[in-house]
């Protein structure tokens, strides 16, 4: 239980404080419940102080953690009757993409996601979720049947990239991220997407042009890896921290900046400690945000998403005369 | 009738190739300032009024300069006349990104652009067309929410005006001091390049040295047609950090436009001193049925 982050260091040593002196009260039969219920007392405390005021580096490690729930995690709380369908019909199927349709309160939907692995072996054959040409394509295919026969699409963005290798190049990884982008903005069904975890890059918004984009608590969405961010601008990859701040990267920054509709919260301490409660949030924002969208046209659907991408950005120019 | 609008316009003239400003190579120490030019990929020596009169490109081993966007524009539109829109959008700094703000001073100072593209009117071999060129000597041709704009305005101003659209690319990648915002330009010219192209539009793309990263992966790989200079450099992910993951080296002609045009990402590769015939003999394929002529 205990991996817990660096800046999560002082709630460990007050669980263990905590612990110690249960252990000795039972063994040597002294009552320190008055003690114990004050220590239990400081570490609420400390914990609202620690996770109430998260800064985005530490939001950063957070959406790292190994156990973090995946995208089928999210699809086997959420959805009933889950059929994972597969492959791109040109290729190959790239497991660092999952999908298929399902029903969300009876409702069938197309769901597709980034799919990191769960062990090291579950994570090589699915490039740790670093989609190949043919996963963005799969994603699409997908998609583009939902739209065929008018079904809502959910997407999960979970991905520090498109995989950076020579196949993926000989394939068209540009291509397929770029064809994703432009076929998601005709789409002429409701797309909610949800940033759980990482949201790397082209990789990730090759996922995300929805009508709705929501995020995760402790989730971060940016243009680069905070890693890569470093050692480009300042030649040290160990400056990640530093790039994570600059690069404002969190879920409170991006309703900022108006690119997401909503933030999910996270019980305390992140969606591993419950992965249940986490989901359950996730169904209850997405069901609303469906209610909300069913009752578009598919023209205005597309307009919606239209004109939400359309207006991003922040530029000076000069006054109309 | 938008042919008549379109003669009103005022032209500015761009100066010619010899005339143009921030040449992006410049000539090493021991080869006397200005008068002679090496070829970076041959190191042969050539007069630079020579290589100059030769669009930049080596006349040894046919090695491709880059181009800053005036110079392109001088070279490609009849007469080298251009009608420029939106000359007056810049950054800003939304993040207050640590030192963005001064590198941005610095880089006008140094490419004399306001930013990394330059989009307006003008014509090609007699066809009007819209026109944006992108200038690696500015910010490594970075897009950030200038460059999504401007980008998207030429689209939307083609739509309106149903004129064909020519786009002219040379990219790093994203503009990481604008993060997310920046990101967010790749979904925003692939909108409007998806809005444009339902309605008939045509979409000519020309991938210059380098298009990489946040460019190459939304509109430059969306055009109707795909062409690339010879030897550019055209992918998503760069070439170091793919040896890095894959712990391989890579071979001399990765991710060169031949090296695409084997792939089937691009549909030719055209020499610098024949692209403007190209996209003449191209752009008049479309005259009375493509975009130009209505839907
Ligand atoms: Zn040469």
């Amino acid at each position: 239980m205990d991996n817990k982050l660096p800046f999560e260091g002082p709630l460990s040593e007050q669980r263990r404080k905590i612990d110690h002196l249960k252990k000795v009260g039972v063994e040597q039969n002294i009552d320190f419940s008055e003690e114990i219920a004050r220590l239990e007392e400081a570490y609420k405390k400390l914990e609202d102080e620690i996770y109430s005021n998260l800064s985005g580096a530490q939001i950063m490690h957070l959406a790292r953690v190994h156990s973090r729930p995946t995208t089928l995690d999210y699809i086997n709380e959420i959805f009933e009757d889950f059929i994972e369908l597969h492959g791109d019909r040109l290729y190959g199927d790239d497991l660092a993409i999952v999908g298929g349709i399902a029903k969300l309160n009876g409702v069938a939907v197309t769901v597709v996601g980034h799919q990191r692995g769960k062990d090291t072996k579950d994570n090589i054959q699915r490039f740790f979720g670093s989609p190949h040409p043919e996963g963005f394509r799969k994603a699409l295919r997908f998609m583009q049947q939902a739209n065929k026969f008018g079904r809502p699409i959910i997407t999960f963005i979970d991905t520090k990239g498109a995989y950076p290798g020579d196949s993926a190049e000989a394939r068209g990884q540009s291509e397929a991220i770029a064809r994703n982008l432009k076929e998601m903005a005709l789409l002429r069904v409701p797309v909610i997407c949800v940033v759980i975890g990482e949201g790397g890059s082209g990789g990730a918004l090759a996922l995300g042009v929805g009508n709705r984009v929501l995020m995760l608590e402790n989730s971060i969405y940016s243009v680069i890896s905070p890693n890569g961010a470093a050692s480009i601008l300042w030649k040290d990859a160990s400056k990640a921290d530093q790039a994570a701040e600059a690069m404002k990267i969190t879920a409170k920054d991006l309703l900022e900046f108006g690119i997401i509709e909503e933030i999910v919260p996270e019980p305390k301490g992140g969606a591993h400690l419950d992965p249940v409660r986490t989901a359950e949030a996730v169904k209850t924002a997405i069901w609303r945000h469906l209610e909300e969208l069913s009752g578009m046209t598919p023209e205005a659907l597309v307009e919606d998403r239209y004109r939400k991408f359309r207006s991003v950005g922040k530029f000076a120019a000069p006054e109309l005369v | 009738m938008f042919k008549d609008l379109f003669q009103k316009k005022k032209y500015a003239t761009v100066p010619s190739v010899s005339q143009a400003p921030a040449a992006s190579e410049r000539p090493k120490r021991e080869i006397p300032e200005g008068l002679m030019n090496r070829c970076p990929k041959c190191g042969n020596i050539q007069f630079s009024k020579e290589w100059e009169k030769n669009l930049k490109v080596c006349s040894t081993c046919g090695h491709h300069s880059r181009l800053n966007a005036l110079e392109r524009i001088a070279m490609t539109l009849d007469d080298g006349r251009f009608f420029e829109i939106d000359a007056d959008l810049t950054s800003e700094d939304p993040l207050e990104f640590p030192g963005y703000k001064a590198k941005l001073e610095q880089q006008k100072a140094s490419s004399g652009l306001k930013d990394a593209v330059v989009t307006g009117e003008g014509e090609i071999g007699g066809v009007p067309v819209v026109v944006g060129v992108m200038s690696f000597d500015f910010f490594s041709g970075s897009m950030g929410s200038v460059v999504g704009e401007k980008v998207t305005r030429a689209i939307e101003l083609a739509a309106a005006k149903k004129l064909p659209l020519l786009l002219f690319s040379t990219s790093g990648g994203a503009r990481m001091q604008e993060s997310i915002l920046s990101l967010m330009q790749m979904a925003k010219t692939s909108a409007a390049l998806a809005k444009f192209q339902e309605e008939g539009g045509l979409f000519i793309s020309v991938f210059t040295d380098p298009t990489l990263g946040g460019v190459s992966a939304s509109f430059a790989s969306l055009g109707d047609y795909i062409l690339a200079e010879p030897g550019a450099i055209v992918g998503f992910a760069g070439r170091i950090v793919i040896e890095q993951t894959i712990r391989q080296k890579l071979p001399d002609n990765f991710q060169t436009a031949e090296f695409n045009l084997k792939h089937g990402q691009l549909d030719k590769v055209v020499h610098r001193k024949d692209m403007k015939a190209f996209l003449t003999k191209l752009l008049e394929m479309h005259v009375g049925g493509g975009a130009s002529d209505g839907q």
